[in-house]
C-alpha cells in the first residue's frame, strides 16, 4: 500500500481531550460529547467557545471538551451562559445539560432564557432519569416506567404526565430552532450532528436561542445493556417524543450554512 | 473488646455483603456493630469497601486508620490497606486476585486462594464468603456459628437456595490458620 | 425488642412515617436520596402523600402548604439543596409553622462533593434564611438516636409550632447501626384548630408571613423570641462522657463527637482525664453546660468537619475563661480518631493561651498538612 492510499477515515476530534471518559461503558453522553466537539471544530470555533456543563452525569464535561467551560448550579446553566453571553457577546456559548437539571430544577431558567431569545445554545440530554443520582423519575420519564423513585411505574395520576421540552420551548417567540433528534442508532447520529451544526449556526449569526434535544440511553440505570437499550429508546421513547423541528424562525430556515 | 475490620474489594466482589453479614452476626448476638461502606461515584464499577467495627461497648468512630483486621480481595486493597493494619492484627488475602505477597511480619497474614475455592463449591462469588470464615476461623470474634446463623436469618427467600453453599465456603475459610 | 440493622437514611424516613408523616415532598440529592427512595415506596403504600418535586424550591413550597394545614409534613435534602430551601424556611417560620427538615450534609462550598460533612451548622443554627426566626436543630450521632429524634422532632415542630432540622451527614446517612423502631402512632387527618381547613376554627384562618406594618412585625418578632426563651429553657440535649473528673473537655456533635469518644478513651487509657461534651440539641445550644464546664476545666478542643462553625459559639460561651482549641477536617475529610487524639496531646502539653486563636494555630497547622493547593 502506498501512502497515497491511506486515508483517515476516524480520528478524534480536536476539540476532545485524550481521556477515557467517567462515563458508564456505551452511555451516549459521549456521543453527543463528541458531536459537538466536530461541529465546532469544522465551524472553526473550538477557539471561540465557552461551554456551560450542568450538574448531572456530565459535570465533568469540562474533561474531555477541550476548551473553557463553566460549571453551573444545579438547572441554572441557562442563566449562567447569559451572564456569560451578554457580557462577551461574540463568544459563542451553549449549555449543555440533562433533563432532571434543564426540564425538573432549571425550567425555570430555560424557559426565560429562550422566551428572551438569548443568543445561546442549548444541548439537552433526554434520558428519562436522574443519571447521576442513581435513577429516580424525571420530568421525562415515560407513564408506567420503573426509576428507583417510581419503584412501581409512573403513576401519572400522582406523578404526572412527562414534559415535551422541545414542543414546549418551541411555543416561546424568542426560540428560532429547536429540535429533537436521537442517539440511538447510526441515522439518529448523523442527523443530530446536522442539527447541532444548525443550532450553533444560528448563535453565530444571531438568530436568537437555539436548542437540540437528543435522546440519549442510560443502560446503567434502566438495567439494560447497551444494544437493548438503544432498542428500548426506539420502542418507547421515540414514539412520546418523536424526532423533528419543532420551531424553525423564518431567519433560521433562510440561513445559509457555511463550509462542510 | 473491639475490634475493626476493612473488606476491601471490586464492586461486585461482594465486600460490602461481607461486612452486612459480620453486622448481622453481631447484632444477633448482642454486640454493639456499625458498618459503613464508602459510597459516591467510586461505587461504579471501581472500588468498594466497608468498616465494620464490632464491641462490647459504645461505639465511638465507625473507622479507623489502623484496622485490627483487613480483608483484601484486590490487588489496590492490599496495596492500599496492610501498611494500615494494626500491628498484631490480621490481613487477609484473596490470593488469587494478587501478584504478591504481604510483605510485614508484624501482623498475621493469611493468604486464601478464595476463588479457587469458591469455585471449587460451585461459584466464584462465594469468595467473599470463604474470606469471611478465615479472618472469622482465626479471630473469633463472634460465637461459634454465629455467621451460619446470621445467614439463615437474614437472607430473602429468593436467596435462601445459596445459604449451603455459602456455609460451606465459611467453613473452607475458616480451615485456613496462621503461622 | 426486635433490633434491625437500618441505613440511618432509611432509618429516619421509615421513623418518620412512624411518626405519623402525612405528606413528604422531596428531590433527589446525594448523599440523602435513599431517603426519598425508601417514602417513594412506603407512603403510597400506605395511602399517603408522596410528591418528587421539580426542586428544593418547589419541595419546601410544597412543605409550607402542607404545614399550613397543621398535619405532619417532611423533606429532606442535603446542603445545596438545603441552601435553595432557605427562603422557604424563613416563610415557614414567619407563619409560625410546623414542619420537619433533616439535612444530610455533605461537602462543600458549591457544588462541592458527596462526603459527609458539618459546614451546614452555620447556615442551619443560625439562619440561613432572612429575617429573625429560630429553628430547634438536633444532631444524632447514631442512627437510633436518629431514629428517636426524628419522632421528637414532629412532637416539638408542634409544640412550639416552628421548624426542626434533624442535621445529619453522610456518615450518618449511609451508616446501617442495629436499631429498635418505634411502634406506628396514630395518624391526625384533621387540620388544629389554627390551620387551614380545620373544622374547629371559630372563624375563617389566614396564615401570611406579611406584617406590612413595622410596628406588628415587630411585636410578631417579640412574641416568636419569647417563645424561644421557653425552647431554650425546655428543649436543651446534650450527652456528656466522663465529664466528673475531667480536666479538658472535647466538644463535638454528630459524626464528629462519635469519632472524639475513640480520641478520648485512648487519652483516658494513657492516663489523662479529658472528657467528652456532645450536643445533641445544636439550636438551643447547651450553653449552660459550656459555661459551668469553662468555670471548672483546663481547656476546650472543639471538634467538627468544618472549618469551626460551632467553634465560634464555644468561643464566645467560654469568654477567655479557658483556652478553646480547635481540630477540624473540611470539604468532606472525616477526622479519624488518631488525629484528635494527637490534637487532644497538644491541648494538654499547649501554653493555655486563653487569649490564642485557636482556629488560626488549626489553620497553620492544616496548611502544613494539606497545603492549599497553590
Ligand atoms: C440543588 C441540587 N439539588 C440536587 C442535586 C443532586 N443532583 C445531582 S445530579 C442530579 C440530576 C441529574 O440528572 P439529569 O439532569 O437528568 O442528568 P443525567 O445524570 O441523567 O445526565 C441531581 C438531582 C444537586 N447537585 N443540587
Ligand atoms: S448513569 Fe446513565 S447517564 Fe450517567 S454515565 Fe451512566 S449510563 Fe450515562
Ligand atoms: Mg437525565
Amino acid at each position: 500500500m502506498t501512502e497515497a492510499d491511506v486515508k483517515v477515515v476516524y480520528k478524534r476530534p480536536i476539540g476532545l481531550t485524550d481521556l477515557v471518559t467517567h462515563y458508564c461503558p456505551g452511555c451516549t453522553h459521549g456521543v453527543a460529547h463528541r458531536l459537538i466537539a466536530e461541529v465546532l471544530e469544522e465551524m472553526g470555533e473550538l477557539n471561540n467557545t465557552i461551554g456551560v456543563a450542568p450538574v448531572g452525569c456530565a459535570v465533568f464535561a469540562y474533561n474531555y471538551l477541550d476548551f473553557d467551560f463553566v460549571e453551573a448550579a444545579h438547572g441554572r446553566a441557562p442563566a449562567m451562559a447569559t451572564g456569560i453571553k451578554r457580557t462577551l457577546p461574540h463568544k459563542t456559548v451553549f449549555t449543555y445539560q440533562g433533563d432532571g437539571d434543564l426540564a425538573s430544577m432549571g425550567m425555570g431558567e430555560i424557559v426565560a432564557a429562550a422566551s428572551r431569545g438569548e443568543q445561546i445554545t442549548v444541548i439537552f440530554i433526554n434520558n428519562t432519569n436522574y443519571g447521576m443520582t442513581g435513577g429516580q423519575m424525571a420530568p421525562t420519564t415515560l407513564p408506567g416506567q420503573k426509576t428507583s423513585s417510581s419503584p412501581l411505574g409512573r403513576d401519572v395520576e400522582t406523578q404526572g404526565y412527562p414534559i415535551r421540552t422541545a414542543e414546549l420551548l418551541a411555543t416561546l417567540d424568542g426560540a428560532a430552532f429547536v429540535a429533537r433528534r436521537t442517539l440511538h442508532d447510526a441515522r439518529g447520529i448523523r442527523m443530530a450532528k446536522r442539527a447541532i451544526r444548525t443550532a450553533f449556526e444560528v448563535q453565530k449569526q444571531g438568530l436568537g436561542f437555539s436548542m437540540v434535544e437528543l435522546l440519549s440511553i442510560c443502560p446503567t440505570n434502566w438495567g439494560l445493556n447497551t444494544t437493548n437499550a438503544r432498542q428500548w429508546l426506539a420502542e418507547h421513547m421515540l414514539p412520546y417524543y418523536p424526532v423533528g423541528d419543532f420551531k424553525v424562525s423564518t431567519a433560521v430556515s433562510e440561513m445559509k450554512i457555511g463550509g462542510n | 473488646m473491639q475490634a475493626e475490620i476493612i473488606i476491601s474489594g471490586f464492586g461486585g466482589q461482594g465486600t460490602l455483603y461481607a461486612g452486612q453479614l459480620m453486622a448481622y452476626a453481631a447484632m444477633d448476638e448482642g454486640k454493639h456493630v456499625t458498618w459503613i461502606p464508602s459510597y459516591g461515584p467510586e461505587m461504579r464499577g471501581g472500588t468498594a469497601n466497608c468498616t465494620v467495627v464490632i464491641s462490647d461497648d459504645e461505639i465511638g468512630s465507625p473507622t479507623a486508620l489502623h484496622p485490627t483486621a483487613v480483608i483484601a480481595m484486590n490487588l489496590p486493597s492490599l496495596d492500599k490497606y496492610e501498611p494500615l493494619v494494626k500491628p498484631g492484627g490480621y490481613l487477609i488475602v484473596n490470593e488469587n486476585m494478587v501478584n504478591r505477597a504481604a510483605v510485614r511480619d508484624d501482623i498475621h497474614v493469611l493468604m486464601v486462594p478464595a476463588s479457587t475455592i469458591a469455585m471449587e463449591i460451585g461459584n466464584e462469588r462465594a469468595a467473599n464468603m470463604v474470606l469471611l470464615g478465615a479472618l472469622e476461623g482465626n479471630m473469633h470474634l463472634l460465637a461459634e456459628g454465629a455467621l451460619e446463623g446470621a445467614l439463615e436469618a437474614h437472607t430473602a427467600a429468593r436467596l435462601k437456595k445459596f445459604i449451603p453453599m455459602n456455609i460451606e465456603a465459611l467453613h473452607r475459610g475458616a480451615e485456613f490458620q496462621a503461622g | 425488642m426486635a433490633l434491625e440493622l437500618i441505613k440511618g437514611n432509611t432509618a429516619v424516613a421509615e421513623a418518620a412515617m412512624r411518626a405519623g408523616l402525612v405528606s413528604y415532598f422531596g428531590y433527589p440529592i446525594t448523599p440523602q436520596t435513599e431517603l426519598l427512595e425508601h417514602l417513594s415506596a412506603r407512603m403510597p403504600e400506605l395511602g399517603r402523600a408522596f410528591v418528587q418535586a421539580e426542586s428544593e424550591l418547589g419541595a419546601i413550597n410544597m412543605v409550607y402548604g402542607a404545614a399550613c394545614t397543621g398535619l405532619r409534613t417532611m423533606t429532606s435534602s442535603s446542603s445545596p439543596g438545603v441552601s435553595l430551601m432557605q427562603e422557604g424556611i424563613s416563610y415557614i417560620s414567619g407563619t409560625e409553622l410546623p414542619a420537619v427538615i433533616v439535612d444530610v450534609v455533605r461537602g462543600g462550598p458549591g457544588l462541592g462533593n458527596i462526603a459527609p460533612s458539618q459546614a451546614d451548622y452555620t447556615q442551619i443554627v443560625h439562619g440561613g434564611g432572612h429575617g429573625e426566626y429560630h429553628l430547634i436543630v438536633l444532631a444524632p450521632a447514631s442512627v437510633q438516636e436518629a431514629v428517636d429524634l426524628t419522632g421528637m422532632a414532629f412532637d416539638l415542630a408542634e409544640k412550639y409550632r416552628m421548624v426542626v432540622c434533624l442535621l445529619l451527614d453522610g456518615f450518618l446517612g449511609q451508616m446501617m447501626e442495629p436499631v429498635v423502631m418505634p411502634d406506628f402512632q396514630p395518624v391526625r387527618t384533621t387540620p388544629p384548630e389554627w390551620a387551614v381547613g380545620s373544622p374547629d376554627s371559630k372563624e375563617r384562618v389566614v396564615l401570611t408571613s406579611i406584617n406590612i406594618d413595622p410596628p406588628n412585625q415587630e411585636q410578631f418578632n417579640v412574641k416568636m423570641m419569647t417563645r424561644w426563651e421557653e425552647v431554650e429553657k425546655n428543649e436543651v440535649r446534650y450527652k456528656g462522657y466522663y465529664l466528673d473528673d475531667a480536666e479538658y473537655v472535647v466538644i463535638g456533635y454528630g459524626t464528629a463527637g462519635r469519632i472524639a469518644l475513640t480520641a478520648v478513651r485512648a487519652a483516658r487509657e494513657q492516663g489523662h482525664k479529658i472528657g467528652l461534651l456532645r450536643p445533641i440539641s445544636l439550636s438551643p445550644f447547651p450553653t449552660r453546660a459550656v459555661d459551668e464546664l469553662a468555670d471548672r476545666v483546663k481547656g476546650f478542643l472543639v471538634v467538627e468537619m468544618s472549618n469551626g462553625q460551632m467553634l465560634d459559639d464555644v468561643v464566645s460561651i467560654a469568654a477567655r475563661r479557658v483556652p478553646v482549641d480547635f481540630y477540624g477536617r473540611m470539604g468532606g475529610m472525616v477526622p479519624y480518631p488518631d488525629e484528635i487524639a494527637n490534637a487532644i496531646i497538644e491541648m494538654i502539653q499547649g501554653e493555655h493561651d486563653v487569649n490564642a486563636d485557636g482556629r488560626a494555630k488549626w489553620l497553620a497547622k492544616m496548611r502544613e498538612l494539606v497545603g492549599t493547593g497553590e
